[in-house]
């Protein structure tokens, strides 16, 4: 771990003018996946700005849906009684994230912001071009078990790990994301970008831009959501493939559908083609066959990457079942 | 800096880059805590800070001032062992002893958030401790004690 100076402080504008001084700089708060690559020596700050005294803490709740802070705790987002309730995407989810001991110290922001677990990226004696923009990119012909399906390039295959952010998408979340200049909101499906030539950004933050909260809005299809996660283990694993569906069905006919995938994409990935395959029709079991073999339309699978186009099948149909109430 | 561990103050001077971790074990002498994979990945090193079980692997020393630790060492009363620990002898729940005391911290917080009501649910609520003796059958019997004994 190389040499980095730390320091705390209390107020976005300060933050944002910290960060402005030392390009080199970096935002810490549960620290999670910062201490991994610190250990790892994948990123070297100049300086660790302790973000945790900014007053972006808790969960508060309108008539129009729920904001979370971005610096609450994992643990604290799964155990709420209305997140339960009214999100059970975003609780099953979170239940399958990490271990209870990253849970209670993870945030919501950092969690969305959180790094792949390419093998090459996490290596830093292996070239990656994640990690240093024009190196080359080792997992294209490499153990690329782990890697995306959808939205790679030839820079980059790397799959974003995460799984709330997967539920977030199909429960329409917005994030307030702050700087020194203001406030903007976005769609937490318009967060993450694709590779292309610069796999190093990830996001459409600017540098000095600090996520404050997550907004949920409700409705009848997030109170009819679902999240499966398959892994090689069967608990504190990551996705190989995971699905997250959000489905209301009115009379027996489905009015909204949202269908994401997380461990297949170099992005949380939606699934537009499958949400059309639902809409207006009934949700039963042949519905849910056609609608899940439209969720591989476009993949890119390597050998080492190719049994997830089944496995992707198989998880999108049995959560759209769940959502049907027929499994 | 000040650290609060197992209710005393300790004054240290540290690097920016020491994890909590290795200030209790190489500056405290706090040994008890155990280094694994340094990557939050086995729970060797699990303590509670205000109370919740955390990685002491993934916390810099500079921001557990504030905190209230509590490591192995501080687990044991007056009386003797904890209930955590004496369940854990009484049941052999380990071999080596290496994720021991992980093992028992995160245990005792984990009753402690009610959350050990069967077998599965202990086991998913221990997901974040490994033990490669492979010692999980009788950590679970001895956690399954302690919850019932609280009830």
């Amino acid at each position: 771990m190389l040499p980095f100076a730390y320091t705390t402080v209390s107020g976005t504008t300060n933050a944002a003018a910290l960060l402005a001084q030392a390009p080199e700089a970096m935002f810490i708060a549960g620290g999670t996946d910062m201490l991994q690559l610190l250990q790892e020596s994948v990123i070297a700050p100049s300086v660790l700005i302790d973000i945790n005294g900014l007053p972006f803490h808790g969960i508060t709740e309108s008539d129009e849906g729920v904001r979370i802070g971005a610096l609450t705790r994992l643990a604290d987002i799964m155990a709420n009684e209305t997140i339960k309730r009214q999100f059970p995407v975003l609780g099953r989810a979170l239940q399958e994230t990490a271990s209870p001991q990253v849970r209670n110290m993870a945030t919501a922001g950092g969690n969305l912001l959180q790094r792949t677990r390419c093998l090459y990226f996490r290596d830093a004696t292996v070239p990656c071009n994640k990690r240093e923009p024009g190196a080359g990119c080792s997992a294209q012909d490499g153990q690329n078990r782990m890697n995306a399906i959808f939205g790679g390039s030839p820079d980059c295959i790397a799959a974003y790990p995460g799984d709330m952010a997967n539920a977030l998408i199909v429960l329409d979340a917005e994030l307030e994301i702050r700087s020194g200049n203001g406030e903007r909101r976005i769609k937490v499906e318009d967060l993450h970008r694709e590779p292309g030539n610069t796999p190093h950004i990830e996001t459409c933050l600017r540098p000095e831009e600090i996520i404050a909260a997550i907004r949920l809005p409700f409705s009848a299809h997030a109170r009819n959501s679902h999240y499966l996660k398959l892994r090689d283990r069967a608990s504190f694993e990551w996705a190989l493939v995971s699905a997250a569906v959000a489905v209301e069905i009115t009379d027996g006919t489905v009015r909204a559908a949202r269908v994401a995938a997380g461990g297949v994409g170099t992005r949380p990935w939606r699934l537009p083609d499958v949400e059309r395959m639902l809409l207006d029709r009934p949700l039963n079991e042949a519905v849910a066959l056609t609608a899940a073999e439209a969720s591989i339309r476009g993949a890119d699978a390597r050998p080492g990457t190719q049994f997830k186009l089944p496995l992707l099948r198989h998880a999108i149909e049995r959560a759209l079942l769940m959502a049907g109430g027929l499994q | 800096m000040t650290l609060n561990i197992n209710e005393q103050r300790h004054e240290v001077t540290v690097d920016a880059r020491a994890t909590l971790l290795d200030t209790l074990r190489d500056q405290l002498r706090l040994t008890g805590t155990k280094k694994g994979c340094a990557l939050g990945q086995c729970g060797a090193c699990t303590v509670l800070c205000d109370g919740q079980r955390v990685n002491a692997c993934l916390m810099l020393a500079v921001m557990a001032q504030g905190k209230s630790i509590l490591t192995i060492e501080g687990l044991a009363g007056d009386a003797g062992l904890h209930p955590m620990q004496a369940a854990f002898i009484e049941h052999d729940a380990f071999q080596c002893g290496y994720c021991t005391p992980g093992q028992i911290m995160s245990a005792v917080a984990l009753v402690a958030e009610g959350k050990a009501g069967s077998d599965e649910q202990i086991r998913e609520e221990m997901s974040g401790n490994l033990c490669r003796c492979g010692a999980y059958a009788n950590i679970v019997a001895a956690i399954r004690e302690v919850a019932r004994r609280e009830e």
